[in-house]
C-alpha cells in the first residue's frame, strides 16, 4: 500500500535536480553529431529525414540547439554576475559617500554613544545595539512559534485546518510593513502598555528587562512586531523542508517503536536542520533590514539600556528619520555611514549565522562515523 | 529577402507620401515658431524642492498657477529642507524652499547666489493628554524647556503648577514626546527653547534634528499626536496647521511681553510684525520669542530660494510673475489653510526685493 507512494516521492524530489543538469550539459550535443547518424548512417545534413525522433526533429526545426545552449549558459553568467555588480556598487557608493564622516570618526564612529547633529558629532553604536537586540529578541521568540506551527502543519493538524492556516501564514508575510507598524501604534503598543507590561513586570520585573515606566512604545514592542512579521517566512520555509524529508525516515523511526515526538525530533527535525537554520536566516536578514513599523513603535530614542520597557532606535530608524533633513555634509556622510554600518552588520550576523550551521555540521558528521 | 525586395521596390513610388509628409512637417514647425513668438512663456517647467510644511499650500499655488497662466507648469516636490537646500544649490532644481534660513556657511558653499523670500509663516503649539482635564494649560517658556531637559518630571511639579491656578494637575510623570524625523517642527521648537532658556541652548541646541536627552520620538506630526493622544500624561508639540485641521486641544505659551499667547494666524501674523521693526534686507531672521503684546512666541517664516540672476531668463521671468502674484492673491488663501499671511510691512519690503529677481 504505502510502497508505490514512498518511491515516487524521493524519485520526485531527486530526480529532476539530478538528471536536468547532467543531460542537456553533455550528452545532448555528442548525440547530434555521434549517435545520430549511426542508425541511419546517413551524413549530417541530412538527419532531419529519419533517424531522430519526432522531439528532436521538433526541437529542431525550433531553434538551433547550440547557438540556444551557448546563449543561455551566457545569459545565466551574467545575471550570476549582476549580484557581484550590485554588491560592489552598493559598497562603493556607502564608502564614497562617507568619506568624510570616516575621516573624521574613524573607528570610533562605532564604539562611541553620541549623535549630536547640532555639534556635529556622530556615533552609531546605540543604533547597532538597537538593530542586533531587537532583531535577536525577535528570532527567540519567532523561532519556536513558527517550528511549532510548521511541526503542526506537518504531522498533527487535520486535513480540514491544513489549507486554512498555510494560506493565513502566507498571507501575513504579504502584508505590507506599514500596515504592520499602524497595527502595531493602534493595537500591540495599548496593549504591551495596558495589559502585557504589568503582568510582565510583576513576575519578571527582578530580571531587570522589564522595569517601569513603560509608555508602549519600546524596544520589547518592536521585537514583538518584527517577531509576527518575520514569523510566516520562517514557518512557510520549514514546513516546505520538512515535507521534503522522505516519508519512509519517519516510517522507520516509528517502525523502531518511538513516539510521535521522536519520530518528529529524529526522523525530521534532525534530517532538516538545515534548510530550518536557513529560514531562520531569511527571516533575521528581513528583521535587520526592516525600517518603517519598527520605527512606528521602537520610540525612536539612541541608548543602551538593560530595560526592555525602555525606547530602542535602529541603523535604518535613523535613516529613514533623519535623511531628508539632514543639512550639512558631515551630517549627511554620517547617515551614509550608517547605512554601511546596517550593511556590515547584517554581513557579520549572516557570516556568525553560517559559521554556526558548518559547526553542528561537522559536529554531528564527527558523531555518525 | 521577401521583405527586403518589397521595400526596395516601393521606394520609387513612396517618395510622393515622402514629401506629402516633409512638407506637413515644415508647416507644423512654422505654426509651432508662430505661436512661440506670438507667447514667449510656452510650456516653461519650473521644479522646486524643498520643506515640508508649507506644502499644502505651495501644491495649492502652484496649481492655480498653472491654470490661470497657460504654458506654465511649476512642480514642488516636498522632499524636507536640507534636500531643498542641497538641490537648489546644486542647481538641480529652479528654486528651493526651506523652514528654516540657511546659513552663512551654506550660502557660501553654494554654487549660485541664493536670495530668500518669505512666503507665509507657522506656528507650533503645545500639545497634551490629562486624562480627566480639557481646560486649556499655560505653559511658560521654560517651563517646557525643562520638561525636555528632565529637571521637570511629574505634572504637579510647582512651576506648572503656578502657571495653571484651579487647575488640579495629577500627581504623576510626564512623558515628553518628540519629533524623530528631521523637520522645520523642530528647527523652529528648538530655536525658541534655545532663546528662553540658556541651559537648553548649552545642552542641546537648535537644529532640525537634535540630540534630546529623554523621551519618546515618533515619526511626523502625525505620529507625534499620535503618540499623544494615546499615552495619558504625555506631552508633545505640533504645527498648528495640524492641531487646527485635526481639532485637537492645545497649550497657550507665554510671549516676550509676558503675555499668554494662544496660536492662531492674526498671533502669528502679530509675531512676524513685531519682528519686522528689525528685520534684515536678506529676510534670514528668527521671529521666535518675538516682542508685542499679542505675538504667538513659536512661530516662524518660511522661506523661498530663489537663485539670483537665473540661470535661464526666461525662467527668471516666471518665477518674478509668480511671486507678484503670490503677493496679490495667493497671500489672500493663506489664512483658510491656517498659514498665517505676511504683515503689511513685511509684504511692503518683499515686493521692492522681487523687482531685482529676473
Amino acid at each position: 500500500m504505502k510502497e508505490p507512494e514512498i518511491i515516487p516521492l524521493s524519485r520526485v524530489a531527486k530526480e529532476p535536480a539530478e538528471a536536468t543538469p547532467t543531460i542537456p550539459a553533455t550528452p545532448r550535443i555528442p548525440m547530434m553529431k555521434t549517435v545520430v547518424p549511426q542508425p541511419g548512417s546517413e551524413p549530417h545534413a541530412v538527419v532531419g529525414v529519419a533517424s531522430p525522433s519526432e522531439i528532436r526533429n521538433f526541437l529542431q526545426a525550433k531553434s538551433s540547439g547550440r547557438i540556444a545552449d551557448g546563449v543561455f549558459t551566457g545569459v545565466m553568467v551574467l545575471c550570476a554576475l549582476t549580484i557581484f555588480a550590485i554588491v560592489v556598487l552598493i559598497i562603493y557608493v556607502l564608502v564614497s559617500h562617507s568619506q568624510l564622516s570616516i575621516k573624521a570618526f574613524g573607528w570610533h564612529f562605532f564604539a562611541t554613544q553620541t549623535w549630536d547633529p547640532v555639534s556635529g558629532d556622530f556615533g552609531a553604536l546605540p543604533f547597532i545595539y538597537g538593530t542586533v537586540v531587537s532583531s535577536l529578541l525577535a528570532l527567540l521568540m519567532a523561532v519556536p512559534l513558527a517550528l511549532a506551527v510548521s511541526i503542526f502543519l506537518l504531522d498533527i493538524c487535520p486535513g480540514v485546518l491544513r489549507g486554512p492556516i498555510s494560506f493565513l501564514t502566507e498571507l501575513l508575510a504579504a502584508i505590507p510593513s506599514v500596515v504592520y507598524g499602524l497595527w502595531g501604534i493602534f493595537v500591540l503598543v495599548p496593549i504591551i502598555r495596558d495589559q502585557a507590561g504589568p503582568v510582565l513586570e510583576k513576575y519578571l520585573g527582578w530580571t531587570g528587562f522589564f522595569v517601569e515606566p513603560n509608555f508602549g512604545v519600546s524596544m520589547f514592542a518592536a521585537s514583538v512586531i518584527l517577531a509576527i512579521m518575520i514569523f510566516p517566512v520562517i514557518s512557510s520555509i520549514s514546513r516546505d523542508v520538512m515535507r521534503a524529508v522522505p516519508v519512509n525516515q519517519r516510517e522507520a523511526v516509528l517502525a523502531l517503536g518511538a513516539t510521535r515526538w521522536e519520530m518528529l525530533r529524529i526522523g525530521v527535525l534532525r534530517n532538516a536542520r538545515m534548510g530550518i537554520i536557513g529560514s531562520v536566516i531569511l527571516g533575521l536578514g528581513r528583521a535587520l533590514g526592516e525600517t518603517i513599523a519598527v520605527t512606528m513603535v521602537i520610540g525612536n530614542h539612541p541608548g543602551i539600556v538593560k530595560n526592555l520597557f525602555a525606547p530602542g532606535y535602529t541603523l535604518a530608524s535613523v535613516i529613514a528619520n533623519e535623511f531628508t533633513e539632514a543639512t550639512g555634509d558631515l551630517y549627511l556622510s554620517a547617515l551614509i555611514e550608517i547605512g554601511l554600518a546596517l550593511f556590515l552588520v547584517t554581513i557579520v550576523v549572516n557570516a556568525i549565522a553560517r559559521l554556526l550551521v558548518w559547526a553542528v555540521v561537522r559536529q554531528n558528521e564527527g558523531g555518525a562515523h | 529577402m521577401q521583405r527586403v525586395k518589397a521595400a526596395q521596390g516601393e521606394t520609387p513610388e513612396a517618395s510622393g507620401p515622402g514629401e506629402i509628409m516633409k512638407t506637413k512637417l515644415l508647416s507644423l514647425v512654422t505654426v509651432a515658431a508662430m505661436v512661440a513668438s506670438v507667447a514667449p512663456a510656452v510650456a516653461q517647467h519650473l521644479t522646486g524642492a524643498g520643506g515640508t510644511f508649507p506644502n499644502p499650500i505651495y501644491q495649492r499655488w502652484f496649481t492655480e498657477y498653472s491654470a490661470t497662466h497657460s504654458g506654465v507648469q511649476i512642480n514642488y516636490q516636498s522632499v524636507g529642507s536640507g534636500a531643498g537646500i542641497r538641490q537648489i544649490s546644486q542647481g538641480i532644481v529652479d528654486f528651493g524652499a526651506s523652514d528654516g534660513p540657511m546659513t552663512d556657511k551654506q550660502l557660501a558653499e553654494s554654487k549660485q547666489k541664493l536670495i530668500h523670500i518669505p512666503t507665509v509663516l507657522g506656528a507650533v503649539v503645545p500639545a497634551y493628554n490629562l486624562p480627566g482635564i480639557n481646560t486649556e494649560l499655560k505653559f511658560s517658556g521654560d517651563v517646557i524647556a525643562d520638561i525636555y531637559l528632565g529637571k521637570i518630571t511629574k505634572w504637579n511639579d510647582p512651576r506648572l503648577a503656578k502657571d495653571n491656578p484651579g487647575v488640579k494637575l495629577p500627581d504623576h510623570a510626564i512623558l515628553p514626546v518628540y519629533r524623530s524625523d528631521g523637520s522645520g517642527t523642530n528647527y523652529i521648537f528648538t530655536d525658541y527653547l534655545s532663546k528662553v532658556s540658556p541651559e537648553f541652548k548649552q545642552k542641546i541646541g537648535s537644529a532640525t534634528s537634535v540630540q534630546w536627552p529623554l523621551g519618546v520620538g515618533q515619526k511626523g506630526n502625525e505620529g507625534v499626536a499620535g503618540m499623544v493622544r494615546n499615552s495619558p500624561y504625555s506631552f508633545g508639540y505640533v504645527e498648528l496647521i495640524y492641531a487646527a485641521q485635526n481639532h485637537m486641544l492645545y497649550g497657550v505659551v507665554k510671549n516676550a511681553a509676558g503675555h499668554w499667547a494662544k496660536a492662531s494666524t492674526a498671533t502669528v501674523s502679530a509675531a512676524a510684525a513685531g519682528a519686522s521693526k528689525n528685520m534684515p534686507a536678506d529676510y534670514r531672521v528668527s521671529i521666535t520669542n518675538a516682542p508685542g503684546a499679542d505675538s504667538y512666541p513659536i512661530s516662524s517664516f518660511t522661506w523661498l530660494l530663489i537663485p539670483e540672476p537665473s540661470k535661464d531668463a526666461a525662467k527668471g521671468k516666471v518665477i518674478h510673475d509668480f511671486l507678484e502674484w503670490m503677493l496679490d492673491h495667493g497671500e489672500a488663501e493663506a489664512e483658510g489653510m491656517t498659514y498665517a499671511p505676511l504683515p503689511p510691512a513685511v509684504e511692503k519690503m518683499v515686493r521692492k526685493t522681487i523687482q531685482t529677481v529676473h
